[in-house]
C-alpha cells in the first residue's frame, strides 16, 4: 500500500531502535505521554514498545475523545435520544459507552430509541433531508480534527434549507488539556509522576499548526515532537525528544512534515471560528472542569444546536465507583493499576470510557499487551 | 403426489410481482410458489417427491449435522448473494469435520414485498450452488412475514454429512508443537460487503470469496487424515477463529504477520476504514491446524487445489495456559490478537 508501507518498515524500524538504543542515558528513565489515542493504538498494534530500551516508557495521555467525554453528556445525549421523533447520529465508538443507571446508546437503541450510526456527518445530513417530519440530531465529539467537518455540516445544512438538523457539540481543544495537565498537581507539586516530553498530536496538528504548543515547551520546560500515526514516526519522534531532553533542550520539533506546517489548515480555522466560539469551561472526564477548553456552536447558528432547539435539563453524573479511568487519562496511573481492569471491566462490558474505544489506554492494554511470561503476571508493556 | 405447472391458471410474476401474504399461507399460492421457484430451480429426486420431509439411505459410520442461518445485507454483493452464501455457508460447516457433505435443508423467511424478481434470482443462484458443489437441497420451508417485520429474505440452510473413517477433527486438538495453516487471503468477503454497503460505498475489485470448500477439504482429510482442527474462519474474522481454536484446546499461538496472506485492496480499504483486516469476515477459507510433520505435505495438496492456491503457514501453536494468541508483527514488534470486541460490521453473512 503506497504511503502507508514505508513507515512501516521493520529495517527502518531496526535502525531506529539501534540509534534510540545508542542515544539513550543509561541512568536516566524517559517518561513519553503521548496524547492521542491514535499513538497509543499505533504503539500497541505494531509492538513498538519492545523495540524500546526499558529505560524509555510511554505515558498514554487523555487524547481519545470517547474516552475524555463525561458521563453527564452521554447521558445528555440519551436523553435526546428518547426524545419524540428524534434520530440521534453517532459515531460507533459511542455506542457503547455505559451512562448512567446501566443505560448506553446501544441500550436504549435495543429498546426502541432510534439511533443511528454514521461514518460521517454526511450521512447525518442524508439521513435529516430524507426524513423531513423526524429530528435528526448529530452528535459530533473529537478534537479539533473532527471538528471542521460539523462546522461544515452546520453551515450545508443551513444552505439546503435543512430545519430538522442540530449538532449536540461535544468538540474539545487539544492546547487546553495538554495545558491542564501540566498544570495538575500531581504532577506540579506532588511530584508523584514526571513526564520528560510529548509526543504532539499529528491530526489535531494539521489543523491547529505547531504553533500552539510553542508556549507549553517554553513555560513548562518540556520539550514537543508532533509525529504521525504510524510506528515508524512514533519511533522517530521519541528519538527526537530523547535527543532533546539529553541536549537539555525544550523546543517544539515537527516530525510529521509531511502533514503538518507552522499555521495549520486556515480554511479550516476560519470555518469552525465562523460557525463555532469558545466555551467558559467544560467537563471532561478525567480532568475535571477545564477553562476554555471546549466549543459550542454559534447563537447566529442556534437553530442548528440541539442544546438550544431541545429542552433538555442540566445533567449530574459521577463516575463509576473504584474505576480509575480519571487518573489513567492524566498519566497519573496505568491500566492495570485499575483494580476493574480485566476483572470487571473488559471491551466486552466496559465499566470506563478508556476500555470502550479502540483508542483508550485500558482497551489496548487489554486488546495488545496483556501477555504476560507464562506462569507469572508480569506485565510485558510498561 | 406430482405437480405439474399446468395447474395454476396465471403463471408466478417473476417480472414485477412481489412475495405477499398468500405466498406463505398454505394455500395455492404458496404451492405456486415453491413449483415454479424452488423445486424448479433446485431440482432433484427427492425434493420432487414433494413430501414434508426427505428420507434417504445412509451407510454406517459417523454423521455430522450443521445449521446456519443467513441474514446478509445487501442480499447481493460482488461475488455472490444471500443464495450462494446460505449454501456455501452450511456445506463448509459440515466440511470442517472433514465430513463428506450429503443434503441440504432450506428455511426461507420471506417478507412481504420482496420483488418476486430477486427471490427467482436468489433460488437460481442457490440451486446452481448446490448443483456445482453435487450437494442437493432436498427440503425446506417458507414462511412470509408482514412488511417490516424482516429484511428481504432471511435462509436457515442445514446439512448432513458423513465422516469418513479415520478421521477425528476437532476444535480441541490443537497441540503444541502443531501447525497453523489457511487456504487463502484474509478478509475478502467482509471488505467486498462493505463495498456495497448503502452508507459506505466505495469502488473496490475485491469480491467475496464465498465458495464451497469441501472438494478442497475432502483432498486434505485424503492427504492427512489426522488433521487436528478444521474452521471457517467467519464472522470475526482469523483473529476470533484462532481465538476459540486456542481456548478450546487449551494452547496459545504464535503468528507470523509477513505469512498472513492478504491482498493489497483488503488492506488498503481497512486502512481507510479503520478496521483490522484479521477480524474481517471470510466466507471461503479455512483455517488447518496439524502435526508439524504433516504441514509440508497439506500446504503442496492445498496449493494445488483451486481454492487453496495461495495457502500458507501462518503460525504455530504454543503451550500457553492463558490461551493467548500472540503476533510477530511485520513491523518487528509483537503483540496479543485478541477476540473480536463488539461488531465491526453488523449483518455480514
Amino acid at each position: 500500500m503506497k504511503y502507508v508501507e514505508e513507515f512501516r518498515r521493520h529495517d527502518l524500524a531496526q535502525q531506529l531502535a539501534t540509534a534510540i538504543r545508542r542515544e539513550v542515558d543509561p541512568d536516566r528513565h524517559y517518561r513519553l505521554m503521548e496524547f492521542c489515542g491514535g499513538h497509543t493504538h499505533a504503539i500497541f498494534r505494531y509492538g513498538v514498545q519492545n523495540l524500546m530500551p526499558a529505560n524509555v516508557s510511554f505515558v498514554h495521555g487523555p487524547g481519545c475523545p470517547v474516552c475524555v467525554l463525561p458521563i453527564a453528556r452521554i447521558d445528555h445525549a440519551i436523553q435526546l435520544a428518547q426524545q419524540e421523533d428524534v434520530i440521534l447520529c453517532t459515531y460507533a465508538d459511542l455506542l457503547r459507552v455505559p451512562a448512567s443507571g446501566r443505560k448506553s446508546l446501544l441500550r436504549i437503541k435495543a429498546e426502541g430509541a432510534d439511533v443511528r450510526m454514521v461514518y460521517s456527518t454526511q450521512d447525518a445530513l442524508r439521513i435529516a433531508h430524507e426524513n423531513p417530519d423526524r429530528e435528526v440530531v448529530f452528535f459530533a465529539i473529537g478534537f479539533e480534527t473532527t471538528t471542521p467537518p460539523t462546522a461544515v455540516a452546520i453551515k450545508q445544512a443551513q444552505n439546503m434549507g435543512l430545519k430538522n438538523f442540530s449538532v449536540f457539540c461535544n468538540h474539545v481543544l487539544t492546547p487546553a488539556a495538554i495545558q491542564n495537565i501540566l498544570e495538575s498537581p500531581e504532577l506540579r507539586e506532588m511530584g508523584a509522576v514526571s513526564i520528560d516530553g510529548f509526543f504532539g498530536p499529528s491530526h489535531v496538528s494539521s489543523i491547529i499548526g505547531s504553533q500552539p504548543y510553542e508556549f507549553f515547551a517554553e513555560e513548562f520546560q518540556k520539550p514537543v515532537v508532533i509525529a504521525g500515526f504510524e510506528p515508524l514516526d512514533v519511533m522517530q519522534s521519541a528519538l527526537m525528544l530523547i535527543r532533546q531532553l539529553n541536549e537539555g533542550r525544550h523546543e517544539v520539533e515537527n516530525e510529521y512534515t509531511r502533514v503538518v506546517t507552522r499555521e495549520g489548515n486556515r480554511k479550516a480555522q476560519r470555518l469552525v471560528a465562523e460557525v463555532m466560539e469558545l466555551r467558559r469551561y467544560f467537563e471532561w472526564r478525567g480532568l475535571g472542569r477545564v477553562p476554555y477548553s471546549a466549543l459550542r456552536v454559534k447563537p447566529s447558528f442556534a437553530e442548528f444546536d440541539a442544546e438550544q432547539r431541545f429542552d433538555v435539563p442540566t445533567i449530574q453524573a459521577s463516575d463509576i465507583k473504584g474505576c480509575e479511568c480519571p487518573r489513567i487519562l492524566r498519566g497519573v496511573k496505568k491500566p492495570t493499576d485499575c483494580k476493574l481492569f480485566g476483572t470487571v471491566c473488559t471491551p466486552e462490558n466496559p465499566m470506563g470510557s478508556c476500555m470502550v474505544s479502540s483508542e483508550g489506554a485500558c482497551a489496548a492494554y487489554w486488546s495488545y499487551g496483556r501477555f504476560r511470561k507464562s506462569g507469572t503476571e508480569q506485565e510485558s508493556v510498561a | 403426489m406430482t405437480m405439474s405447472p399446468k395447474r395454476f391458471s396465471v403463471r408466478l410474476n417473476t417480472r414485477d410481482g412481489a412475495v405477499d401474504m398468500t405466498h406463505g399461507s398454505g394455500g395455492r399460492a404458496m404451492a405456486q410458489l415453491i413449483e415454479a421457484l424452488f423445486v424448479k430451480h433446485f431440482d432433484n429426486d427427492l425434493l420432487r417427491q414433494a413430501n414434508d420431509q426427505a428420507a434417504f439411505d445412509v451407510s454406517g459410520g459417523r454423521m455430522v449435522m450443521s445449521t446456519d442461518g443467513h441474514v446478509i445485507s445487501p442480499l447481493f454483493f460482488p461475488g455472490g448473494d444471500i443464495g450462494s452464501l446460505s449454501v456455501h455457508g452450511t456445506i463448509n460447516d459440515v466440511a470442517m469435520s472433514g465430513a463428506r457433505p450429503l443434503y441440504l435443508a432450506a428455511g426461507f423467511i420471506l417478507e412481504e414485498g420482496l420483488p418476486l424478481a430477486d427471490l427467482e434470482k436468489i433460488v437460481i443462484s442457490m440451486g446452481q450452488a448446490a448443483r456445482a458443489a453435487n450437494v442437493p437441497i432436498v427440503t425446506g420451508d417458507t414462511k412470509v412475514v408482514e412488511k417490516g417485520k424482516a429484511d428481504g429474505v432471511f435462509i436457515t440452510t442445514t446439512g448432513v454429512g458423513m465422516v469418513p473413517e479415520g478421521v477425528n477433527i476437532s476444535g480441541d486438538r490443537a497441540r503444541p508443537g502443531d501447525v497453523i495453516l489457511v487456504n487463502g487471503s484474509m478478509g475478502d468477503h467482509g471488505v467486498a460487503i462493505m463495498s456495497s454497503r448503502e452508507n459506505l460505498q466505495f469502488e473496490t475489485t475485491i469480491e467475496s470469496d464465498s465458495a464451497a470448500l469441501h472438494s478442497l477439504v475432502a483432498e486434505m482429510v485424503m492427504a492427512v487424515p489426522g488433521i487436528h482442527c478444521l474452521r471457517d474462519p467467519t464472522r470475526g474474522g482469523l483473529a476470533t477463529t484462532l481465538n476459540e481454536l486456542a481456548q478450546q484446546s487449551r494452547v496459545g499461538m504464535n503468528l507470523y504477520e509477513t505469512r498472513i496472506p492478504i491482498k493489497p485492496a483488503v488492506n488498503a480499504a481497512c486502512e481507510l476504514l479503520g478496521l483490522d483486516p484479521l477480524y474481517v469476515a471470510n466466507e471461503g477459507k479455512l483455517v488447518c491446524i496439524c502435526a508439524q510433520e504433516n504441514a509440508q505435505r497439506l500446504l503442496d495438496v492445498m496449493q494445488a487445489h483451486p481454492l487453496g492456491r495461495q495457502a500458507a503457514i501462518i503460525g504455530d501453536v504454543v503451550e500457553d495456559p492463558h490461551g493467548f494468541v500472540q503476533m510477530q508483527t511485520s513491523f518487528g514488534g509483537s503483540r496479543v490478537v485478541d477476540w473480536l470486541t463488539g461488531e465491526q460490521l453488523p449483518r455480514i453473512c
